[in-house]
């Protein structure tokens, strides 16, 4: 099989009735693996690291903030390409797929705003700050908000989905600034990357394996939450489209 | 078993309490909303069947 055939093999998965075969018999694994990762970092994370030498115990909550953090940005990059797929191609699974992501890739953001907060409070001395990256979080938080309730609000879905995918383009500029914030402007509170490649910048190696785990059970959980939940939009749209030709018949 | 999290104990606990709690909640939404759906398309499909 040539690149292009394997490339366009893709293309099979945006079949509904194919995506949903295949996703049922993937899901227990990603279910299993979440898990499992999620238990081993959190568990290692919590109970057998040390404290840090200056932020004592609350370094503990890197477990949660680091990795919710990049899934809310790359939750919405997986939106883009998604809406981007839909916008070019029209394929309804992939604009069904952005409209699963967004209530998980929502938690993630508000997961990572709290969980800083709580972090921030005794490290900074303040629960909030306007600072580049905090309040690049929270607008793209409110994005999430936007494009859920666009979603709720257009009856059609095909226009629904032409309007969203607009907002997550839009949107994506903020993802994108959520992630460089602290680059583009160098002044507020939040430190730089926790994970880089420059060794001055990385968490101490100690943290760094469990955290690593979580990352793993968060991007695993991810994959599955948004596989299970477009398989459950996939089933309301065929619900929608056989009333619809139930109220043409009747 | 807990580790001595100092005077930071309330800090991190709670942190950890309401990510999981958020977590649980939009998995447990999540099935809650599949399993329902999963039904309802039962009885649609059954009734235009029915129906022909």
């Amino acid at each position: 099989m040539s690149f292009t055939e394997k490339a366009n093999a893709v293309w099979a998965y945006a079949n509904p009735k194919k995506f949903l075969t295949t996703t049922e018999r993937v899901l227990p694994v990603f279910w299993i693996l979440a898990g499992a990762c999620l238990g081993v970092g959190l568990v290692w994370g919590f109970f057998f690291t040390p404290d840090d030498y200056r932020q004592g115990a609350t370094v503990k909550i890197i477990y949660l903030h680091v990795p919710s953090a990049l899934m809310a940005i790359n939750a919405w990059l997986m939106m883009l390409v998604t809406s981007l797929v839909w916008l070019i191609r029209r394929h309804h699974v992939s604009a069904l797929a952005a409209r699963a992501a967004a209530p998980v890739g929502m938690v993630m953001t508000l997961i990572a705003l709290i969980t800083g907060a709580f972090w921030g409070q005794p490290m900074w001395g303040t629960w909030w700050a306007w600072d580049p990256r905090l309040t690049s979080f929270l607008i793209l938080f409110l994005f999430y908000l936007g494009y859920i309730a666009l979603w709720e609000a257009i009856e059609d879905p095909d226009s629904a989905a032409d309007l969203t995918s607009v907002l997550c383009l839009v949107g994506s500029v903020f993802a994108l600034l959520s992630r460089y914030a602290v680059n583009f402007w160098n002044q507020g509170l939040h430190q730089g990357a926790s994970l880089s490649l420059d060794k001055k910048e990385h968490v101490a190696d100690v943290f760094y394996q469990p955290l690593v785990i979580c990352i793993a059970g968060f991007i695993l959980l991810f994959i599955a939450l948004v596989l299970y939940r477009t398989g459950t939009e996939i089933r309301a749209r065929r619900i929608r489209a056989l009333l619809a030709r139930e109220r043409v018949g009747a | 078993m807990t580790p001595d999290l100092g005077k930071y104990a309330d800090t991190v606990l709670s942190a950890y309490g309401a990510s999981l709690l958020l977590l649980l909640a939009l998995v447990a939404l999540s099935f809650w909303r599949g399993r329902k759906v999963r039904a309802e398309m039962a009885q649609v499909e059954a009734r235009v069947k029915r129906n022909g």
